[in-house]
């Protein structure tokens, strides 16, 4: 069922930045018609594959055949003339274009050299429909879209272009259970088209449910290709990793008993109309998830407890004690103790120039100086120990933490709120884009942070991660908790369920949350 | 259809500016002992073009998220090289001001691959060439001057009204808006240099020429400063190399550009926004005179303009509720 020659091919590639290889004479053959879905680690050098077949970095030796006559690619546009179109897993969009414009933009439709604005609303509406979008208005500025609708307008624009490859990378990581299978459908009729679609995920179940063969990648190689299916999910951990793989997730402790002391408590928060009286306690050494769909209100609620919104209404007790928080630099002070890991760790956790050393003791700059003057040795030796303690993969402490991993970065970003040693720990989907082996350090770095006595508030996307993590699991929905899941009531049944049973109420919100367990 | 919401958000800079200007405007008016006549609009009409000249270079710069501090001493270079040959007969006239309006060209142009290939930030770029263009300027003429055959009909003609009333100058400039700001602003480099301004690194990814959306914002940047200019020479028939009249257009361009709603961020805004945003500017001094304050006054009045302008523009952060969107 494959055609004689293939669409694309890649041989012998590779790539150096600096002293380290991205990639190692790496091969790579890609037909019409074909999911191909791409495995392996941050740092295997995924990333820098897909950067050289769009055309954002050259390789160093190597050659690539598209059509069986060779190319190369100075820059993203002549890829993309070529017919391979890439959706980053760093969003494309610009900001302050809107919709229809950010789907033409890299070939807006002219007549007498003006852009054709009704032909421009004809294309956008049309690539909206292929991906799935018919609910996003095409003159929308792109920056008040939530983060979901934008992957589904990256989407759109990359349809736009009429590719003969598409590369998705990291493409559904934003999205809802519901958009992913939406985008799926859209995926599977592409492949009817006869498209190549390349197709890069840390999420396992979603290559088992779409992909038709897979490449496995490690330390800048191709170590396996195979049809789908073809190997259990353990195999494939193992090649990705190249070590045996044990369970992700560690070993969950004994459900906390009820009448240990909350750390946190929280009773009846609201704000705006997205957070409708939220309560919920966190004792020490507990996990307590928050799922539901996304955003549903769980991004809020962390950022509420850590004083970024205002006109917050509610009760927060910390230690049994009212507290009010005006924002993070009260949050994490000695008698709170609180730590958020944003979602967004470019932007909201790293200095992305600035050193790794400066990006870890920023949060405890104070601690960390007398009258003002920063201990440069407390400093060092604080930074070695989270270095060590969360096994960050660096250079060294003065290079900037931009040139660091995904993984890696942040791990710093963790290690950062580590250091003001928090009893409180918030976390925003801290795993997503990340890698295998360093998802599984950070569950292991929970439940290290539990057991010595924090309680954490896990906001996840992903519903193994609730399972393999948490204690408790609030479901929330609209703003309001609809459901406790306590141990063994955490399922992907379960979870599922009461997300898509709330959301097919049609009773609305307003009314007293399901509260059980 | 929602269409028309949409519609307002995008140019809300620039009805803003608009409704500045028009308030400014008919305060004047009421206040003027003659009120409104050809007369009083077609000398008002002459101050604020100059400066929404200049505006709307800094406007086409500030959208890629540059800005252009020589855009005031283009204005003079050319200013002064126009009073030389801008003279003759009708066919040199002619090929004097082409000259003039090709020097604008070439100085925007040079600035615009010093930014682009030269690697440097547009504002240390633009200084640098500034002050070169300054200089070029001072060289030509040492003295204030201007030829003995200046094409004193051609000035005239651009500077007085027109049957009816209307001032030839506005006139002037709508046609200039029409042949340069709206086949920009719809041409792809033009939705390029608002891409680039909005997020170079998507635009980058995204296949956009920035390169030449850059260099057509500073080239364009300079042949409207370049027609600031030949006005200038047009109202005073002579060229001055003066160094305060060079600075204060460059600052009061980026005022204009800030009042018009155009982000200094880049990727937001109109050049129509900044031309509103340059009379709006010019008004206030006009304002002070029917008020019979002394003109001293009139830098601490601007400022304040410009002060509670920006402040109103930054109103809605009080409504913010969530204080990360303070940084957006």
């Amino acid at each position: 069922m494959t055609d004689q020659v293939p669409l694309f091919r890649m041989e012998g590639v590779s790539k150096r930045y600096g002293g380290v290889r991205a990639l190692e004479k790496a091969d790579l053959v890609v037909h019409g018609g074909r999911v191909h879905a791409i495995l392996g680690e941050n740092g295997a050098g995924k990333s820098t594959l897909i950067k050289i077949m769009a055309g954002v970095v050259a390789p160093d030796e190597g050659r690539m055949l598209f059509r069986g006559s060779e190319v190369t690619f100075p820059d993203p546009a002549s890829a993309n003339a070529a017919g391979i179109v890439c959706i980053f897993q760093e969003l494309s969009l610009i900001p302050d274009l809107s919709v229809a414009d950010n789907i033409v933009i890299s070939n807006p439709p002219t007549t007498f050299g003006m852009i054709d604005r009704r032909a421009q609303r004809r294309i956008a509406e049309e690539a909206l429909a292929r991906a799935g979008g018919e609910d996003i208005h095409p003159m929308a500025p792109v920056k008040d879209l939530p983060l979901s609708r934008r992957q589904i307008v990256e989407i759109a624009k990359a349809l736009a272009r009429r590719p003969s490859i598409l590369i998705l990378d990291e493409a559904t990581s934003a999205l809802t259970a519901a958009d992913v299978s939406k985008v799926f459908d859209v995926l599977r009729r592409l492949r009817t088209e006869g498209l190549a679609l390349l197709y890069i995920s840390h999420r396992m179940h979603e290559i088992a449910e779409i992909a038709d063969e897979c490449t496995v990648f490690r330390n800048g190689r191709n170590v396996a290709t195979y049809a789908a299916g073809a190997k259990t999910d353990n195999e494939v951990v193992e090649l990705m990793i190249g070590r045996e793989y044990r369970s992700v997730f560690p070993d969950k402790p004994p459900v906390a008993p009820e009448d240990r002391k909350p750390v946190i408590e929280v009773r009846n928060l609201s704000w705006t109309d997205r957070l409708r009286g939220v309560s919920l306690v966190a004792r020490p050494g507990e996990v307590v998830g928050l799922g539901g769909l996304d955003g549903q209100g769980q991004r809020e609620l962390l950022l509420a407890l850590f004083g970024v919104l205002k006109g917050v209404s509610g009760e927060v007790l910390v230690d049994g004690e009212p507290v009010s928080i005006g924002g993070p630099s009260a949050a994490k002070s000695k008698r709170i103790g609180m730590a958020l890991i944003p979602e967004d760790r470019k932007t909201e956790g790293l200095m992305l120039p600035m050193s790794v050393r400066d990006n870890l003791s920023l949060a405890a700059l104070d601690r960390l100086s007398h009258f003002g003057v920063i201990d440069r040795a407390a400093e060092r030796s604080a930074v070695g120990e989270m270095i060590r303690l969360l096994d960050i993969r660096t250079a060294g402490t003065a290079i900037p933490v931009g040139a660091l991993s995904g993984g890696n970065q942040q791990k710093v970003v963790i290690a950062k709120w580590l250091m003001v040693t928090p009893r409180i720990i918030l976390l925003n989907d801290p795993t997503r884009g990340i890698d295998v082996g360093t998802k599984q350090e950070i569950y292991q770095l929970l439940r290290k942070l539990a057991d010595s006595g924090a309680a954490i508030l896990f906001y996840s996307t992903d519903y193994d991660e609730l399972i393999g993590c948490c204690d408790r699991v609030l479901v929330l929905y609209d703003g309001a908790i609809r459901r406790t899941l306590v141990g063994n009531e955490i399922t992907e049944r379960a979870l599922v369920a009461s997300a898509l049973n709330i959301a097919t109420n049609e009773e609305g919100p307003g009314l007293r949350p399901a509260v059980r367990g | 259809m929602i269409d028309w919401r949409y519609r307002l958000a995008e140019h809300r800079g620039t009805l803003i500016a608009l409704a500045l200007f028009l308030v400014m405007f008919a305060i004047y008016v009421a206040n003027h002992p003659a009120g409104f006549t050809a007369n009083v609009v077609n000398t008002a009409a002459n101050k604020g073009v100059l400066l929404a000249l200049v505006a709307m270079a800094q406007t086409l710069v500030v959208l890629t998220a540059g800005i252009d501090l020589s855009v005031g001493s283009i204005f003079i270079l050319t200013n002064c090289l126009a009073s030389y040959i801008v003279a003759g007969s009708p066919m040199m006239v002619a090929l004097g001001v082409l000259g003039v309006l090709a020097t604008g060209i070439v100085c925007g142009a040079i600035n615009g691959l010093i930014v682009i290939y030269g690697r440097l930030q547009p504002i240390v770029a633009t200084i640098a060439t500034g002050a070169i263009y300054f200089g070029i300027a001072l060289w030509l003429r040492p003295f204030p001057g201007g030829a003995d055959d200046f094409s004193s009909d051609l000035a005239d003609a651009l500077t007085s009204q027109l049957p009816g009333g209307i001032p030839a100058s506005l006139v002037t400039l709508v046609v200039i808006v029409l042949v340069i700001w709206v086949p920009f602003s719809r041409s792809p480099v033009g939705r390029a240099a608002y891409a680039t301004g909005s997020s170079e690194v998507a635009a980058y990814m995204s296949g956009v020429p920035i390169k030449s959306a850059k260099f057509a914002a500073y080239t364009l940047a300079g042949l409207l400063a370049a027609i600031g200019g030949l006005f200038l020479t047009f109202f005073t028939y002579s060229g001055e190399a003066s160094a305060a009249n060079g600075a204060t257009y460059t600052l009061y361009s980026i005022a204009a550009v800030v009042l018009g709603g155009v982000s200094l961020f880049g990727g937001v805004g109109s050049a129509i926004g900044a031309i509103f945003g340059a009379f709006a500017f010019r008004t206030i001094g006009d304002l002070l005179f029917v008020f019979d304050l002394e003109p001293l006054w009139q830098p601490l009045f601007q400022g304040v303009v410009l002060l509670v302008a920006v402040s109103l523009g930054a109103a809605r952060l009080f409504q913010i509720r969530n204080r990360l969107d303070l940084f957006g």
